[in-house]
């Protein structure tokens, strides 16, 4: 920020208005809880905004948030939750110019290749906005027991989901973890990248004005492993994506969530870096997929011939 | 006040009559049989609800509904039990007094049925200590000849009656039939009900019919009401007949005429034992049940006594109670009579052929 | 005439299986390698008759030199194992089905002998099953690019898994089969009070010519199970049992790359709407909490019926449960057999004191228990909240717990209410409130007018605290690929 004040009239350099970065819970825009904010910075150390440094507390509430927006958001038509994820996207083009310098500057990308990385974002967003009404006929479906029953498989939303958010990739890394939980249904507590959370806590501002029901995105930022560790061991939630967290934050964390057993989705191993642009598959719909098995008596003809 | 209350509480929100406590099993079972069952029309609890063609369908569409698949299931299940050793001597012997012999044909003669009378009275001229049936079960115009067959024996005449098997006759001929029947001695009228009208939905129609040969049968025959379940095609129809019948008097209830493609199996039986059980418990009236039509073998009727001991309960482990209607399941049940009593398996060379 | 009435002589007469179609053996190995070994540290632990208390056999208990030796088997037989075409996987595979066919007779009796289970239930229920799961993912085999898992999945290695006693055979199929079907090897520990039909598939798998170190089994107690699971050269952890160890071995797992599948405890909820089939409903339920006493994950251990018919279901239901038989597992009559050790019966006799202490009524039929071995009466508790601990704890045994509900939304609510979710049941004839029920129920398995049916098609498993992971089906082979 290197705007100065002038005080000559016409000629002079119009002072810009700087953002207070918020967190987003509960479709909300509040500051922590805990009052803290910390530096964030550019590539080159240069301050770009104070951003909250959430709390326990923070994310106490978060949850308590993301479990209250659960049974509505899981409620809704595929087809629904498809066109919200969609309007997201279209959200997100009128704001692509913003994004892109968040992500150039958080990233120390040139502007092109901070473009590319908002352009794939937005069209992931696309991508599984049209998976919400396609996953339960590929993961699910009839099962041909052997005896006169329906029986059917569905995949269903886990619940609450914490996401530690890749700590590298700010924005197309966030959007590529954040999409697909909320996509199947499930509501989502994310940790934004501890370094560069100001993309994160923009992509509120976006979710907050896409018809997406208050409570089922809700972002905290601060230092990942104070908050990551409350949510591991919390116990309304169900489970959790460990991404951006490190091997041995992942490992504590890992230890806490079994006390509820969450669903644990490692991150890669280290020496695996993860390539954001590529297809991501279907593994991160799944991971956050229970299978739920409904039997059901057909009737059959039985010796009697009349099993009705 | 037993959980039947509930049940009607629940079927028909029109019943508002004073349920009278179930009488005791015990109390039947202690005298001799015979002496149970209703007057001619409905005395009892649920009297009401045969108000109007209206209550009727209300009540009987108030009926917990059936599953198909688990009501099989576990008429399957109980015919995995394994009877062995005095268990079996005595169901073999507890069948054969529980059959009503039956000859129903268009080509029947009057030797045809003083025949099946003689094995009737001694099913095994070779051992004496073999039961008799309980019944031999003709046409109406042979009853006379099948009274004089089984005279002085104890073994009781049946009659189909009302048309058999179709039952497609004026009511007037039907009643006709029962009182001919009657007047020739029958001690048991086998009637069938008007399915056309069940399946129409004309309730009241049957019910009335019921009660018509009921009062036609007078006091001394007994009542049985074919429902041919065969015909009703579904369990939901099987248990809406049997609660017509039981509240029109019927003193049995019985599954089938024998003449269509299927007849007694052991899941309607085991629907129509859960019938029995239950309107006792609302009632306190027993009514008996009969399987007819396609029980061949030993094993089979051991089966069906089974699933009377466990639904119904011993109280109808008694030929006042439960019957088989038969014809070839008697020679059977000889033959594994006699393999129990020598070790060695029969032939149907050692039986009579009638 | 008329028969004199004696029904009581139709009291069933003893209707024995025979026991002589099993030969057990005095002592058994472990198997390893494709041989019968004696431990490394030469520990023996004692198999009993849990009807009889008798001893059946002596059993090899491994240690943690043995479950290295296992592995290490495991590991060897991994390379060839994995690089065989899928086609002659699933002739093996087809073998092991075809073979259990032939001896299910003579394993439904050992798993009776073992278990305590009735001859009634390992004879219709185990072994038929435990057959259709190896013949259903030995066609698996050879079509693993079809399953939905992209081109070419890879298994992961050596599976290291670890099963319980309350389906010991049908365990060890759910676990053996599609883990050798999708080429991985594996270490099996079944569980100490019943570890005989795991040896017995040792030799069905000798027989079906199975190359040596694919199936490695270890007898042991929960030590051996521990060091399988920790044992740094095993992929992939496959576990059936308790929710408290399943947490343990999460713990132990973490920070690994090993795969993990966890099949823990339930509180299924049993649910009986008023216009339910009402004989059907009844059989549900005594199907659903005595089945197998009781001593199934899946359970419908607590039965929620509407307040409006409750005493009309009490009623029925207590009539049936008088006519269940316990007593003698190898009688074709019984329906009640032994409770699996006397440390299960121990269990189920203090939670269902505590019950009692808690201010529920207890009630059960009239019936004999045997004078020998593990007994418990079949028991239903009426009266009982949300609260009490027997309508929270897994009880395992044949107890059920009856509580009340008003409206759907209520019977929703207190099914969910728990932090288990493997099973649920539900009785109306109203299908739509059928599958809005089902939607609503926080449950792997849901039977709708059934209860505890099982079929290897169809995925098994649960939400929550119940575990994670399917098996069964399609679903039941991502556990046991590179995927």
């Amino acid at each position: 920020m290197s705007d100065h004040v002038s005080l000559s009239g016409s000629a002079a350099r119009r002072l810009s208005v700087f953002k207070t970065y918020k967190l987003y819970v509960g479709g909300k825009f509040p500051r922590s809880e805990s009052g803290r904010v910390y530096e964030v910075t550019d590539s080159k150390g240069n301050w770009l905004a104070n951003a909250p440094l959430s709390s326990r507390k923070d994310a106490r509430d978060a949850v308590v948030a993301a479990r209250k927006a659960f049974g509505g958001w899981a409620g809704k038509t595929a087809y629904l939750r498809g066109q919200i994820l969609y309007r997201v996207a279209e959200m997100l083009e009128g704001r692509r110019d913003q994004f892109v310098r968040e992500v150039a500057e958080a990233e120390g990308l040139s502007k092109s290749k901070a473009a590319a990385q908002v352009d794939a974002a937005i069209d992931r967003w696309v991508w599984y906005a049209g998976w919400t009404d396609k996953i339960s006929q590929v993961v699910g479906g009839g099962n041909p027991v052997a005896g006169p029953f329906f029986n059917l498989s569905t995949p269903e939303p886990t619940g609450v989901v914490a996401v530690v958010a890749p700590q590298e990739s700010s924005f197309l890394g966030l959007v590529s973890v954040i999409a697909p939980v909320i996509a199947t249904g499930n509501t989502a507590v994310v940790i934004a990248g501890e370094k560069s959370p100001l993309p994160a806590l923009s992509l509120g501002e976006v979710l907050a004005t896409s018809d997406l029901p208050g409570g089922v995105v809700n972002i905290l930022s601060g230092r990942t492993a104070e908050i990551a560790t409350p949510l591991a061991a919390h116990r309304d939630v169900n489970a959790i994506d460990l991404t951006g967290a490190d091997e041995v934050l992942a490992k504590e964390l890992e230890i806490a969530a079994a006390d509820n057993l969450k669903r644990v989705l490692r991150p890669q191993p280290v020496d695996n870096v993860v390539d954001w642009t590529a297809d991501p598959g279907t593994h991160r719909l799944t991971a956050f997929l229970e299978t739920k098995t409904v039997w059901h008596p057909t009737g059959s003809l039985g010796p009697s011939g009349s099993s009705y | 006040m037993g959980v039947y209350s509930c049940y009607a509480r629940r079927y028909a929100p029109l019943v508002t009559m004073p349920i009278t406590a179930p009488a005791s099993p015990a109390d039947s079972a202690g005298g001799p049989p015979g002496t149970t069952g209703p007057a001619v029309g409905p005395a009892h609890a649920l009297a009401d609800v045969t108000a109007s063609d209206s209550a009727l369908r209300r009540f009987l569409h108030g009926l917990p509904g059936v599953d198909a698949v688990g009501l099989e299931a576990r008429a399957a299940s109980l015919g995995t039990r394994s009877i062995k050793t005095t268990a079996k001597a005595y169901a073999i012997d507890l069948a054969i007094s529980m059959i009503d012999l039956t000859t129903l044909e268009g080509a029947d003669t009057p030797g045809k049925v003083r025949a099946l009378g003689a094995k009737a009275v001694h099913p095994d001229p070779t051992d004496r200590t073999t039961p008799q049936v309980a019944a031999v079960c003709v046409y109406p115009d042979m009853v006379a000849t099948a009274k004089e067959a089984v005279a002085g024996s104890g073994v009781k005449v049946a009659s189909v009656a009302t048309a058999f098997p179709a039952g497609r006759a004026p009511l007037g001929v039907k009643l006709a039939d029962v009182r001919e029947a009657v007047a020739a001695g029958a001690d048991e009228i086998d009637m069938v009900i008007d399915r056309g009208a069940f399946l129409s939905g004309r309730y009241l129609k049957v019910y009335d019919e019921i009660v018509a040969v009921k009062e036609a049968c007078g006091t001394d025959a007994r009542l049985k009401v074919i429902f041919e379940t065969g015909e009703l095609a579904t369990y939901d129809n099987i248990r809406r007949a049997s609660w017509i019948g039981m509240l029109a008097g019927a003193d049995f209830i019985k599954t089938s005429t024998g003449k269509v493609a299927v007849n007694a199996t052991p899941a309607n039986t085991l629907l129509m034992l859960e019938a029995v059980r239950d309107f006792r418990a609302a009632t306190g009236v027993q009514v008996g049940v009969k399987p007819a039509g396609g029980i061949r073998t030993s094993k089979d009727a051991i089966k069906f006594l089974v699933l009377v001991n466990e639904t119904a309960g011993e109280d109808w482990l008694d030929n006042h109670w439960f019957r088989f209607g038969a014809s070839s399941l008697l020679n059977d049940l000889l033959m594994q009579r006699q393999k129990l009593a020598t070790g060695r398996y029969s032939g149907p060379d050692y039986v009579t052929v009638d | 005439m008329t028969m004199d009435k004696q029904s009581s002589l139709f009291e069933y007469a003893p209707a024995p299986e025979s026991r002589s179609v099993v030969d057990i053996a005095a002592s058994y190995g472990l198997f390893i390698d494709g041989e019968f070994a004696e431990a490394a540290d030469g520990k023996v632990f004692k198999t009993v008759s849990p009807s009889t208390e008798e001893v059946l056999s002596e059993v090899a208990q491994a240690g943690e030199a043995d479950v290295d030796r296992a592995v290490k088997a495991a590991r060897k037989a991994f390379e060839k194992w994995s690089a065989l075409p899928g086609s002659e996987r699933a002739k093996y595979l087809f073998r092991i089905a075809r073979i259990i066919q032939e001896r299910s007779r003579e394993l439904a009796v050992l798993e009776t002998l073992d278990n305590g289970k009735p001859i009634k239930e390992t004879r219709d229920a185990d072994l038929p099953l435990v057959a259709a799961h190896f013949f259903y993912y030995a066609g698996w085999a050879d079509k693993l690019d079809y399953a939905g898992y992209g081109p070419n999945p890879r298994p992961l290695g050596v599976a290291g898994q670890v099963i319980p006693w309350n389906f010991p055979l049908l365990m060890l199929a759910w676990k053996i089969a599609p883990a050798l079907a999708t080429g991985n090897t594996v270490v099996l520990k079944p569980a100490e009070t019943t570890p005989l039909s795991a040896l017995f598939f040792a030799d069905i798998c000798r027989q079906a010519g199975l190359p040596k170190g694919v199936v490695n089994i270890l007898p042991g107690y929960g030590d051996t199970g521990a060091a399988l699971v920790a044992h740094p050269d095993v992929d992939k952890v496959a576990f059936t049992g308790s929710t408290a160890v399943g947490k343990e071995i999460a713990r132990a797992l973490a920070g690994t790359r090993k795969k993990l599948t966890l099949e823990l405890g339930g509180k299924g909820a049993n649910i009986v709407f008023d216009d339910a089939p009402i004989d059907q409903a009844v059989e549900g339920i005594v199907t659903g909490i005595f089945f197998n006493q009781g001593q199934v994950c899946c359970a419908g251990s607590r039965l929620l019926v509407q307040e409006s018919i409750q005493e009309e279901l009490l009623e029925s239901l207590k009539r049936r449960l008088s006519t269940l038989r316990l007593g003698d597992p190898l009688d074709k009559n019984t329906d009640i057999g032994a409770i699996n050790s006397a440390e299960q019966l121990a269990r189920i006799t203090a939670l269902a004191e505590q019950g009692e202490a808690e201010g529920a009524e207890r009630w059960s039929p009239a019936c004999e228990l045997p004078s020998s071995g593990y007994w418990f009466a079949p028991t239903l508790f009426t009266n009982v909240t949300q609260a009490h601990t027997i309508a929270r704890d897994e009880i395992f045994g044949p107890v059920l717990s009856v509580l009340t509900f008003r409206t759907p939304e209520e019977a929703v609510a207190k099914a969910n209410n728990t932090q288990y979710g493997l099973s649920a049941g539900i009785w109306t004839e109203k299908g739509s409130r059928i599958l809005a029920v089902a939607d609503r129920l926080r449950a792997g398995v849901v039977w709708a007018n059934t209860f505890n049916k099982f079929d290897p098609t169809s995925p098994f498993g649960g939400y929550k605290e119940s575990g994670f992971g399917r098996e069964g089906g399609r679903h039941g082979l991502e556990a046991y690929l590179d995927v």
